[in-house]
């Protein structure tokens, strides 16, 4: 069970989605990945090692990213990830469900008495 | 155990092993990382760190969740569910026991025989691009043959070269023919499996040499004399102890001088399955070897086998229509001068065919194919009532673990997890009866192969697994293991635990239509098992009549063969050695009788052919045999009417006969046998013979024919004695110490002279050997099956009785007494018998025509065999039932009604 659903407020199976856009825009390093996570979402979403860790070799293991040793830009040795086509596709295809149920939860929540 | 937790560790990645230090790394580089991104915003480097290494948190516990993505941790969950299932199953040994001895056997005994039939039908010979070969053989339409026919023999020499030179469809042909050659130089006969191979033979068929060189084309030309010889790598290896230096070495074949040129390549062991070869000479070597007996320069000896491999783009069915085309042309060309008018008119009739050839040609597919598929048929049998079995096996513990699967889903375990353990249980009872299987196949087939081999003879078979089979019968077993294993926690994972869980109440997991699957599948099991046994009693019954078959002479008679074409004795002194060595025979201490005979009785060889009365040639073959005089004494067959032959029979006296019952009823009625006279047809004038004596019906070729005519000739009156002939001795003394004092006798008669012993019981044996075979066989499934039947009764009445107790309590306590209880019990099984014994005879019938052509004196309906069966199985479940009806009628009302 990974902790993800344990030590923050994402739902479930959504952190797999944000990793394989945030990795969308260009390949990253784990810590990377996290700070980029928590700027866009403006400190909404903090995720924690413990959290990415699990993730990124879920992710690797399914083949939907694939890692690799490179020096940063502060002469740095760090790991980076990068999309595979498998993993553009989940990408494409998690937003696509995602928008729909988002979508549809957003109509629900949003409705009038008239309406119902 | 300890070792096993260990490398699932490592597994997991909590050990030292490469991906821990990665993912060591990979924190160093966040840490480092975010320790830079802290202080950019304006963090001393003591706060950044102290903040980064608050963020990461527990570095064991990023390991552990990181380990728990991995396979690893799916190994570890099932590690944990083979340890628990090896728990579960060690607390039912029997039930384990039974699993996996029914599914080993169901499995084992199915791959054996398929294992058997596709060594001897479907595996193709291991020879360049086989799918090319066809044997080329001759369509007679029906015709009888005339002429010499050797073993396996289809061809003449003739026919051969004719063949050669007007085909068009091969790209190669190649001929051979097979002998027994003595490997001996001197001493005691060495039998040897001989090829004569055109030269093409091995180019032909894309052999490589192993060591020197093969025979080619330069080998074989008529009157080649002396060429070299090729020996299979087998014999190479035993014969000759894998001697490095053997090329060039020479070596004897029926005393001749051969030098070894080659080694044949281990694979290969000729075109006919089932038999191998020790040693191969070109076909033009046949005249030394064979000597007076050359086959070579006979137009009408056949004694070669022909294939051919087709040119590029032609198919067997082309092939046969352009030797359908030719084959006038190639039999007018080669007709025997010999023939008569009718013989010639059916060999210029023949038609030459061409068949696929790929899995080689065998005399073993002909004879032993029904035997085999019969065979296959009862394991297929064995193994549905495996499967069968297995189900109510699975069943049964169904019932029992409802409970203990419904406290599991209520303790919280999930759907799936316990599924997934039931799943491993299930696989590990599959997978220990398929190991246990394949392990009785391998020596199954080995000892099959072992029984059906003749005394002195060998049977090569490249037996393989065969994994299709072998993962079909497994596929079927796991299946039904699977699918009945995982019903308790189908049907537990339905019902309300709490409820389950109540005591004494029913688990809810055996609910109405489970039982009547039970008893279907018990009903089955009986029907299976009584068709085994049907077909048991059949051959067995079949085996009795062969063994007590009158042969109308003692068997208990040694015959001891001696080849005079290695003597330096020329035809016309033959006869006085002949009977010189006979004398000597008799002298010997221990021999009782001993008489000179051409052909032994049941000894395979044959010689037949059509008689005529005054002048007209009569219809059917009567069959022959030159004897010497004692030959009806040695083999106590009484003389009926008239005399047997004796000493004023002789060259110069006019030529007699006996002949047998069947002969006298068949050509000379009308007045007594004795005193009439036949001509033997074939020769010119024909040779005419007086009936001197009539003898019993004799079995001449098989224990199964009928009584079929028989002429003896005298063997004194015939001037040119043929050169292999046998000395019958009737003694008391066993075979091993009467040989040497026999050989020594006639090798003081005849020095050099090769002699070989047989037994006419030992032939008696060799010809119902299938038939013991077949018995034996088809009892042991027959056993087994019935075995596995009642365990199956005995096991759906034990539990009708245990979930009947409160019914039987309410009972007895109403006043029914133990008698009433028991036969209440015991006609539920009764009617389950009954059943099933019904549906058995039904499907026995059905079956029967195909055991028809193995069975002798007994049809395949026997209604003897059909009631015996019926009542062995019925009184042995009937048995198997009783023992729990009489639990049942010995239950305490008090007792039973609390539970």
């Amino acid at each position: 069970m990974s902790p993800a659903d344990r030590s923050n407020a994402l739902v479930q199976g959504t952190l797999d989605m944000l990793i394989l856009k945030t990795l969308a825009l260009e390949p990253m390093h784990g810590y990377g990945i996290g700070a980029r996570l928590t700027q866009i979402s403006r400190g909404v979403f903090q995720v924690n090692a413990g959290s990415l860790f699990p993730a990124f070799r879920r992710l690797e293991r399914d083949g939907l990213i694939k890692a690799e040793w490179r020096g940063t830009e502060n002469n740095r040795r760090a790991k980076y990830y990068a999309l595979t086509p498998r993993g553009r596709a989940a990408l494409k295809a998690h937003t696509d469900a995602w928008e729909t149920q988002v979508g549809a939860i957003t109509r629900i929540l949003k409705a009038t008495p008239g309406e119902l | 155990m300890r070792i096993v937790n260990r490398v699932l560790d490592v597994l997991r990645g909590r050990g030292r092993g490469q991906g821990a230090a990665d993912l060591d790394e990979e924190l160093d580089a966040f840490f480092a990382a975010s320790v830079e991104a802290k202080m950019a915003a304006g963090a001393t480097r003591a706060a950044a760190e102290r903040q980064a290494r608050i963020e990461i948190g527990s570095r064991a516990a990023v390991r552990d969740w990181v380990a728990d993505v991995g396979v690893g941790a799916r190994v570890a969950a099932l590690w944990s569910d083979v340890r628990f299932s090896a728990r579960v199953l060690r607390r039912a040994p029997a039930f384990l026991v039974v699993a996996v001895v029914t599914l080993a056997l169901g499995t084992g005994a199915n791959a054996a025989i398929f294992q058997l039939l596709d060594a001897v039908r479907f595996q193709t010979l291991p020879v360049e691009q086989p799918g090319e070969l066809v044997s080329i053989a001759v369509d007679r339409h029906g015709k009888p043959r005339v002429g010499m026919g050797f073993r396996r023999g289809i061809h003449t020499v003739s026919l051969w070269e004719a063949l050669r030179t007007e085909s068009q469809a091969f790209a190669s042909l190649l001929a051979w023919g097979t002998d027994t050659w003595d490997l001996s130089a001197t001493g005691a006969f060495q039998p040897a499996q001989g090829l004569y191979v055109s030269g093409g033979y091995f180019d032909a068929l894309g052999v490589r040499p192993y060591a020197g060189r093969l025979l080619t084309a330069a080998d074989d030309h008529w009157g080649c004399g002396n060429p070299g010889v090729v020996l299979s790598h087998a014999a190479w290896q035993t014969r000759y102890g894998a001697d490095p230096r053997v090329v060039g070495r020479t070596i004897t074949l029926n005393r001749r001088p051969f030098e070894v040129v080659g080694v044949a390549p281990p694979e290969f062991f000729g075109v006919e399955v089932g038999r191998s070869f020790d040693a191969a000479v070109p076909l033009c070597a046949e005249p030394l070897i064979r000597g007076a007996r050359t086959a070579t320069r006979r137009k009408d000896a056949w004694w070669l086998d022909v294939m051919g491999r087709l040119k590029p783009g032609w198919t067997a069915e082309q092939a046969s229509a352009h030797l359908a085309v030719i084959s006038p042309g190639v039999f007018d060309a080669t007709l025997p001068a010999t023939y008569d008018a009718e013989a010639a008119a059916n060999y210029r009739g023949s038609t030459l065919t061409a068949t696929p050839a790929a899995t080689g040609v065998s005399t073993l597919r002909t004879q032993y194919a029904t035997h085999l598929w019969l065979l296959f048929g009862g394991t297929a049998l064995v193994l549905l009532i495996t499967c069968a079995n297995l189900a109510n096996l699975m069943l049964a513990r169904a019932s029992a673990r409802g409970r203990e699967v419904a406290l599991r889903l209520a303790i919280g375990a999930s759907r799936g997890c316990v599924l997934g353990q039931m799943l491993v249980e299930s696989l590990m009872i599959a997978g220990a009866g398929v190991a246990a299987g394949l392990v009785l196949a391998n020596w199954l087939s080995r000892t099959l192969v072992l029984l059906l081999t003749p005394e002195g003879g060998r049977i090569v078979l490249d037996l393989q697994s065969d994994w299709r089979l072998f993962a079909f019968g497994s596929a079927l077993a796991v299946g039904a293991c699977v699918l009945f294993g995982l019903s308790p926690a189908l049907r537990a994972s339905g019902t309300n635990p709490g409820q389950a869980l109540q005591p004494g109440g029913r688990s809810g997991t055996e609910s109405r239509e489970a039982l009547g699957l039970r008893r279907a599948l018990v009903v089955s099991q009986i029907a299976i098992s009584l068709v085994l046994v049907v077909a048991a009693l059949l051959f067995a019954r079949s085996l009795r009549n062969l063994t007590a078959v009158d042969l109308g002479f003692q068997p208990g008679v040694v015959a001891a063969t001696i080849d005079l074409n290695r003597t330096a004795v020329p035809p016309d002194a033959r006869l006085p050695l002949l009977e010189q060595i006979v004398e000597r025979v008799r002298a010997v201490p221990g021999v009782r009788h001993a008489a000179e005979t051409f052909l032994v009785p049941l000894g395979g060889s044959e010689w037949n052919g059509r008689i005529a009365l005054r002048g007209t040639v009569q219809d059917g073959v009567v069959y022959f045999n030159s004897v010497g005089a004692d030959y009806f004494t040695v083999l106590n067959t009484p003389v009926l009417s008239g005399r047997a032959f004796g000493p004023s029979d002789a060259v110069e006296t006019p030529k007699v006969a006996v002949v047998n019952e069947a002969f006298a009823k068949r050509y000379l009625r009308g007045g007594d046998p004795v005193g009439q006279s036949f001509e033997m047809d074939g020769g010119n004038p024909r040779p005419s013979f007086e009936v001197v004596g009539v003898v019993r019906d004799t079995k001449y070729l098989d224990v199964r024919e009928g009584a079929l005519p028989i002429a003896y000739v005298s063997i004194a009156q015939d001037p040119r004695v043929p050169p292999l002939v046998a000395i019958l001795v009737q003694s008391d003394t066993p075979l091993a110490a009467l040989a040497p004092t026999v050989t020594a006798a006639i090798s003081g008669a005849a020095p050099g002279v090769s002699v070989s012993y047989s037994t006419i019981d030992g032939s008696v044996r060799a010809l119902v050997r299938t038939d013991r075979v077949m018995t034996l066989l088809t009892m042991f499934f027959g056993l087994l099956a019935v075995l596995i039947a009642v365990v199956g009764l005995y096991g759906v009445m034990s539990y009708m009785v245990t979930r009947r107790r409160a019914e039987i309590g309410i009972r007895m306590a109403l006043g029914a007494d133990q008698r009433t209880v028991r036969r209440m019990m015991l006609r539920e099984s009764g009617l389950l018998l009954l059943l099933g014994a019904t549906l058995g005879l039904l499907l026995a019938a059905a079956g029967a025509r195909y055991a028809e052509g193995l069975l002798y004196g007994v049809t395949p309906w026997d209604p003897a065999s059909f009631a015996l069966a019926a009542g062995v199985l019925g009184s042995v479940g009937l048995l198997a039932a009783w023992v729990p009806a009489r639990r049942a009628s010995r239950l305490d009302p008090t007792i039973a009604m609390r539970d």
